[in-house]
């Protein structure tokens, strides 16, 4: 039996039995295992990859390219991995402050079915599967955006459905156009066929792919629906959100330009870095300007993405590398953040900056709590962020890419900026009026202190990850090992 | 809906339609039909009644929530796509055997797990769309 298959089986048959069993109390029980049980399986999976290469699985055993193909290579595996911690620390969270009306509305079950989504589209080796995938973990988050029927939920519900269906609809127009001219859906299948296209279908194929992607990675110039959904539902159903959808997006954007569309890299690469650039400036100084601490996240976290397309863009194996890196060190320390964010929240009744305040006195811990994955955001050494932007920069000086470097390092300043401006607005100030704060915060303090010890323990300790990550980037380079897995060594 | 005649008719026609649906559903194996066809089907009996004597009398024949039957439904569909790996086979190859004489497949019980998740969802909707309906759209769902 393939451990390639259980990231797949195991939020499924979490969310299944969630849905059998209907009790808040069993299903929060249920959901912890299940998160266990995932991390458990995709660290099964990371090691399998890493001691006997690419895996791929022919799923109702019909032969690639015509059955269903999953395949997982170390790019695969470690973002499968990234999102089962971010899972464990969400269902920590979720058991730490639970929401029994959600909870009756079916947050268990569809929390667990948006993981089954996140891990198909990670794991999955066709096209159009990517696209179903995509649909199972944007049905989910649909219903969770708008869980409860909140006003605020139901306003950024709208606009992150509408932005969502027209994405899909790009996404499956593209999938449509490139199974016309090349009679493949198969990625490694894709991957022989598409080179023999014309340049110009090829390019405005990738514009399109680039454009369906870049909708649900949030990248510019179609960021603008993030901050306007994400910091509207309630921060355990949110931090999921913030530390998985947009990666998704990221990764599908890696696995597609680095395996389809690579005949042309100065026409869809150069685009790509544009982007890149644009979306760290732009988010950065969007956040610098936010009053309100979830919207304020949100855009920094548009912001970050910058930095993984920065990667893709340069195209070098070292720039691949801090591109993986950055996604993995990002998706920690923002659903750390956003945690953090839910848990000031609840402390000081509002998550609105100048209401804020006064939190260094009473909380000496907490304030260092959100130093961590501050300066790991920011980039400062001794954490994962310090690496992940290290590498980046490393690669971008080695490729003369003098721009994006500056742009960059310019941006760790600015996040660095914003976030000393939180701590000062939430922690240094004065406390604006006599607040009692509510005790029993302590247990929802348990996921941040897990994702906070995990980003420091990166930055001293970042060997593995970033040899991972550099598998993972030659993997990406040379697709010819991915290929045979899939379609056999004969061909 | 008042009237004696759809009273009437559609109490034994919902027996009739629920037939229907389980001989599409088990159809489906090699001909038109399937666990999603049938559902429909299942769930346009349910409609009928409802229409002729009430959703609180529609409601009464089903002796649990409809969004349980989904749980079900997917669950005996996850265990049909899990015998495979048991077999030492790709997750969701199909495996045949015979019981009591008759030869089994585990898409049959896939589909069967399609028929439960599909017939609890759109009933459960067709419950929930009535219940907007009586209290003007103030709670949803």
């Amino acid at each position: 039996m393939s451990v390639l298959v259980l990231p797949l089986l195991v939020p499924l048959s979490t969310a299944v039995l969630c849905l059998v069993v209907a009790q808040p109390r069993v299903q929060r029980t249920l959901g912890l295992l299940g998160a266990l049980a995932l991390l458990a399986s995709a660290l099964a999976l990371l090691l399998e990859v890493h001691r006997r290469g690419i895996q791929a699985v022919q799923i109702g055993n019909w032969p690639a390219p015509f059955g269903i193909t999953f395949v997982a290579d170390h790019l695969s595996a470690l973002m499968v991995f990234a999102s089962s911690v971010v899972a464990l620390a969400v269902a920590l969270y979720a058991l730490a402050e639970p929401d029994p009306p959600r909870e009756r509305l079916g947050y268990h079950p569809l929390s667990y079915f948006l993981l089954f989504g996140v891990n198909g589209a990670f794991l999955t080796g066709d096209i159009f599967n990517m696209y179903v995938w995509f649909e199972v973990l944007l049905l989910s988050s649909f219903v969770l955006m708008v869980l409860g029927n909140g006003r605020a939920q139901l306003a950024g519900g709208v606009k992150y459905f509408a932005v969502s269906l027209f994405s899909s609809v790009l996404f499956l127009v593209a999938v449509g156009l490139l199974y016309g001219s090349t009679g493949a859906l198969n990625l490694a299948d894709l991957a022989t066929r598409v080179g023999e296209l014309p340049l110009g279908l090829q390019n405005a194929l990738a514009m399109l792919f680039l454009t369906a992607f870049g909708l649900k990675a949030a990248v510019f110039p179609f960021f603008f629906w993030l901050p306007a959904s994400y910091p509207a539902p309630p921060v355990a159903i949110s931090a999921l959100f913030a530390g998985l959808l947009t990666k998704v997006g990221v990764y599908a954007l890696l696995r597609v330009f680095t395996l389809l569309f690579t005949q042309d890299p100065a026409f869809t690469h150069g685009v790509i870095l544009w982007v890149a650039g644009l979306t760290l400036l732009l988010g950065v100084l969007l956040a610098l300007a936010q009053g309100e601490l979830r919207r304020l996240l949100s855009f920094q976290l548009v912001s970050h993405i910058g930095y993984m397309l920065m990667g893709l863009g340069l195209l070098t194996p070292l720039a691949l590398a801090g591109s993986v890196f950055y996604a993995l060190n990002h998706m920690l320390v923002i659903s750390a953040l956003f945690l953090l964010a839910g848990l000031l929240d609840r402390l000081q009744g509002t998550s609105v900056l100048v209401r804020m305040g006064g939190l260094y006195r009473s909380h000496p811990g907490l304030a260092l709590l959100f130093l961590l994955p501050a300066f790991s955001l920011a980039g400062l050494p001794p954490f994962s962020g310090f690496w992940a932007k290290f590498t980046l920069a490393a690669a971008g000086l080695e490729a003369g890419a003098y721009a994006i470097v500056g742009v960059a390092l310019l941006v760790g300043l600015l996040t660095l900026l914003s976030m000393a401006m939180v701590f000062a607005e939430v922690f240094w100030k004065a406390s604006p009026e006599g607040r009692s704060v509510p005790e029993g915060w302590g247990r929802l303090a348990v996921p941040v202190v897990l994702l906070a010890v995990l980003t420091l323990g990166i930055g001293l300790w970042a060997e593995p990850l970033m040899a991972l990550s550099q598998q993972a980037a030659r993997e990406l380079l040379e697709p010819t090992p991915y290929i045979q897995a899939v379609l056999g060594v004969s061909r | 809906m008042n009237t004696l005649i759809l009273r009437t008719t559609s109490s034994f026609l919902f027996t009739l339609l629920l037939l229907l649906s389980v001989f599409l559903l088990f159809r489906g194996h090699n001909e038109p039909g399937g666990g999603f066809i049938g559902a429909l089907v299942a769930v346009g009996a349910y409609a009928l009644y409802a229409l002729a004597h009430g959703l609180k009398a529609a409601r009464k024949l089903l002796p649990l929530h409809p969004l349980r039957l989904v749980g079900w439904g997917l669950l005996v569909a996850l265990l049909s796509a899990l015998v495979a790996l048991f077999l030492n086979k790709p997750l969701m190859t199909g495996v045949w055997f015979s019981l009591f004489g008759v030869k089994v497949g585990t898409p049959v019980i896939f589909d069967i797990g399609v028929y439960l998740t599909v017939f609890g969802a759109l009933l459960s909707a067709l419950f929930g769309l009535e219940e907007t309906a009586r209290t003007g759209g103030q709670e949803g769902g």
